[in-house]
């Protein structure tokens, strides 16, 4: 599904790298974690696939089902299926959730030449999934994520996964600031989604969340690079010493 | 102290071009406005009050030529249920009016110049309180020289909107129109305005609203591009009174819409608000002035403009609290959305309180496009082109939001995004 060869990635404003040759493939229907410390470059690996501004590719390829995704627009790449649920959610003043998610919804059918969805058809599904994620009415209505809590910007993002229903997820620590309950409902959301036909990259730093949603592969980043890559048992270790023992071994 | 030369010869230069109606009520004040704008002279480049903005071809004696759009769009407000009142090139047009009657109005014309008005009350007496402390003299020139315009007055609750279309149908047409509005106590009244008017336009509205008088006013100004518009709304409120105003301007090569409010009668409640979009040779002026004069009143003006290739926007806002005027609650707030380097936003927020409990805030603000929120919108599959339009809206919403009616709002929202769309081709 998406498959990451030697990515180089610097920052365009400093001279600076920060991805130092990542190598990372997922299979369709499978659950990669990744896990490292902070600023090792996690984010930036979902900022630099779902096309964000500000990084310069120096080397390595990045393709979703064999096609170059980082040549895309990020409109491109999320119609092609892309999804990045943000670590930090944008707030958005003055233009309402309803309104942002059918106009994404429709925007990313057109571009695949596939029927707009009607608005009664819109209002039953967004209900139904919002539901689910215990999202109220009230928080459909407000403007994007403005006012939401932490964890309700986090739910916010699984609903907006929900209704595009992409083929590659990408979660950037959506369990950070979320309640036990809210990280079981968010948990559930993804595992609803969980597909033959569909990959999933989960940042986090906790094994917590990987207790909800098994993955089947682990990795470790530091400093740029993946060092290490296992299986679930990865995690727990991670949980029970901490990072020094990996970075040591590998160093 | 005598007008230097240059503003004389300026003045009577314009003043020859125009022809004074003659008789009826209006005569006095008409004669007493023609000896107020000798006096005063009309705005020069070098004024203070028109620092921002250049007023030459609003006040030089011929009109610049303006070509009329071509458009097959209908224009806007075409769903309200409403009395219309058109004006083409600032002529009253019989035909394509609707009869001017309805329940609790009564419509006159003040080119229908009978001996005895009621309107004789108001006719440039609230203009002419509008003068001090800043001079006006566009609507001076206004009241002297207005060839025609509504007189509305509202004796209970209107049934419907009237609305005043203007058309422009001729390239060099010069309009001056002149409209009187008197909300009686308790009565209420939503009054629309659109078009472009004239290749160039000085309108000139004047509102009495006595207490518990509601007046909500929504305006979209025409888009033909080269079109000029002064226009001035001088208004004054009665106890517990209302009076909401939202202009949208898109086009027009320039603009000046002043909006002089007095509160006079304490718990009242007067909103301005305007959104604007600009692009290339548009210049677009809000001047407001609101005068607490009164006991626990709120006063609102909310501009936003979005401005792009060149674009000038200017917003002058006053708020004057006089003594006495305690509880008074101001609010003013003025921005813009630049979507280039080139566009340009002139502020000029002024609070002058000479009351101790009152709250009043300014604040005013120039920025670009949020790129966090774009790359957000985008990265969920809306192309670059709908997310600026999607937060360009956005951006409007709080001036937009001050219309009260939601179906105004929706027209109004629906005109903001057709222009938009067509920016994109
Ligand atoms: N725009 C930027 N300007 C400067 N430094 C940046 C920028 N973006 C990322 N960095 C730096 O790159 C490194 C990697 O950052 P990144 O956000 O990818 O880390 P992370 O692994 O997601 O960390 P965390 O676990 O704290 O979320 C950090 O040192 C960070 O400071
Ligand atoms: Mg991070």
């Amino acid at each position: 599904m998406l498959e990451i060869k030697n990515l180089h990635v610097s920052l365009e404003e400093e001279d600076k790298q920060i991805l130092k040759g990542v190598n990372l493939t997922v299979e369709a229907g499978k659950v990669h974690a990744i896990m490292g410390p902070n600023g090792s470059g996690k984010s930036t690996l979902s900022y630099v696939l779902s096309g964000r501004d500000g990084y310069e590719v120096t080397d390595g390829t990045a393709t979703l089902e064999g096609e170059d995704i980082l040549e895309m627009e990020p409109e491109e790449r999320a119609a092609a299926g892309i999804f990045l649920a943000f670590q930090y959610p944008v707030e958005i003043p003055g233009v309402g959730n309803m309104t942002f998610l059918r106009t994404a919804v429709n925007a990313q059918r057109k571009a695949r030449g596939e029927e707009e969805m009607s608005a009664s058809e819109f209002l039953k599904v967004v209900r139904e999934k919002a539901k689910e994620l215990k999202i109220d009415a009230d928080m459909l209505k407000r403007p994007v994520n403005v006012g939401f809590s932490g964890g309700e910007k986090k739910r916010n993002e699984i609903l907006q996964m929900a209704m595009l229903e992409p083929k590659m997820c990408i979660l950037d620590e959506t369990d950070s600031g979320l309640d036990v309950d809210a990280m079981k409902l968010v948990a559930d959301g993804v595992n609803a989604l969980r597909d033959e036909g569909r990959g999933f990259l989960v940042i986090t730093h906790y094994q917590r969340l990987l207790d909800h949603i098994k993955p089947d592969v682990v990795h470790i980043m530091a400093d740029g690079r993946i060092v290490k890559t296992g299986g679930p048992e990865l995690a727990l270790e991670v949980e029970h010493n901490g990072y020094a023992d990996i970075l040591a071994e590998v160093a | 102290m005598a007008l230097p030369q240059i503003k004389q010869d300026a003045m009577e230069a314009r003043i020859a071009a125009l022809v004074m109606p003659q008789g009826g009520w209006a005569q006095a004040a008409r004669e007493d406005a023609l000896g107020r704008v000798r006096a005063m002279g009309l705005p020069g480049a070098r004024d203070e009050y028109w620092k921002y903005t250049r007023p030459d071809t609003l006040v030089q004696p011929d009109a610049p030529n303006a070509a009329l759009l071509e458009t097959d769009e209908t224009p806007v407000f075409g769903e309200v249920d409403r009395l219309k009142i058109v004006f083409v090139d600032g002529v009253f047009s019989a035909a394509d009016s609707d009869d001017l009657a309805m329940e609790h109005v009564t419509i006159d014309r003040l080119a229908d110049a009978s001996d005895i008005h009621w309107a004789k009350d108001v006719y440039g007496v609230l203009e002419a309180r509008g003068q001090t402390p800043v001079q006006r003299p566009l609507a001076t020139l206004n009241t002297a020289f207005a060839t025609d315009g509504v007189l509305i007055h509202v004796t209970g609750k209107a049934p419907k909107p009237i609305s005043l279309i203007y058309r422009h149908e001729s390239e060099a047409s010069d309009a001056i129109l002149h409209h009187v509005v008197k909300i009686d106590s308790g009565a209420e009244l939503t009054l629309l305005e659109n078009g472009p008017a004239a290749a160039r336009f000085n309108k000139c509205m004047e509102v009495e609203i006595a207490d518990g008088g509601t007046f909500h006013h929504v305006r979209a100004q025409g888009r033909d591009h080269e079109r000029r518009a002064a226009t001035a709304i001088f208004a004054r409120l009665g106890e517990e009174s209302v009076f909401k105003s939202f202009t949208l301007t898109a086009n027009g090569v320039l603009t000046r819409n002043e909006c002089v409010i007095e509160l006079t009668g304490d718990n009242a409640v007067a909103h301005v608000a305007g959104a604007c979009v600009g692009d290339g040779d548009f210049h677009h002026d809000d001047t407001v002035f609101i005068t607490h004069d009164a006991l626990n009143c709120e006063s609102r003006q909310v501009f936003k403009k979005v401005l792009r290739n060149g674009a000038t926007g200017v917003f002058q806002g006053k708020i004057l609290v006089k003594e006495g005027a305690q509880k008074t609650d101001g609010y003013q707030i003025s921005q813009s959305l630049l979507l280039d380097e080139d566009s340009q936003f002139l502020a000029k927020p002024e609070l002058e309180i000479y009351a101790d409990d009152v709250a009043c805030s300014h604040g005013s603000t120039s920025g670009a496009i949020d790129e966090e929120g774009l790359f957000y919108l985008r990265s969920r599959g809306i192309e670059e082109g709908p997310a600026t339009d999607l937060l360009t809206i956005a951006f409007l919403a709080e001036a937009v939001m001050e219309i009260e009616d939601e179906s105004l709002q929706d027209e109004i929202n629906g005109r903001v995004e057709a222009w938009l769309s067509r920016r994109r081709g």
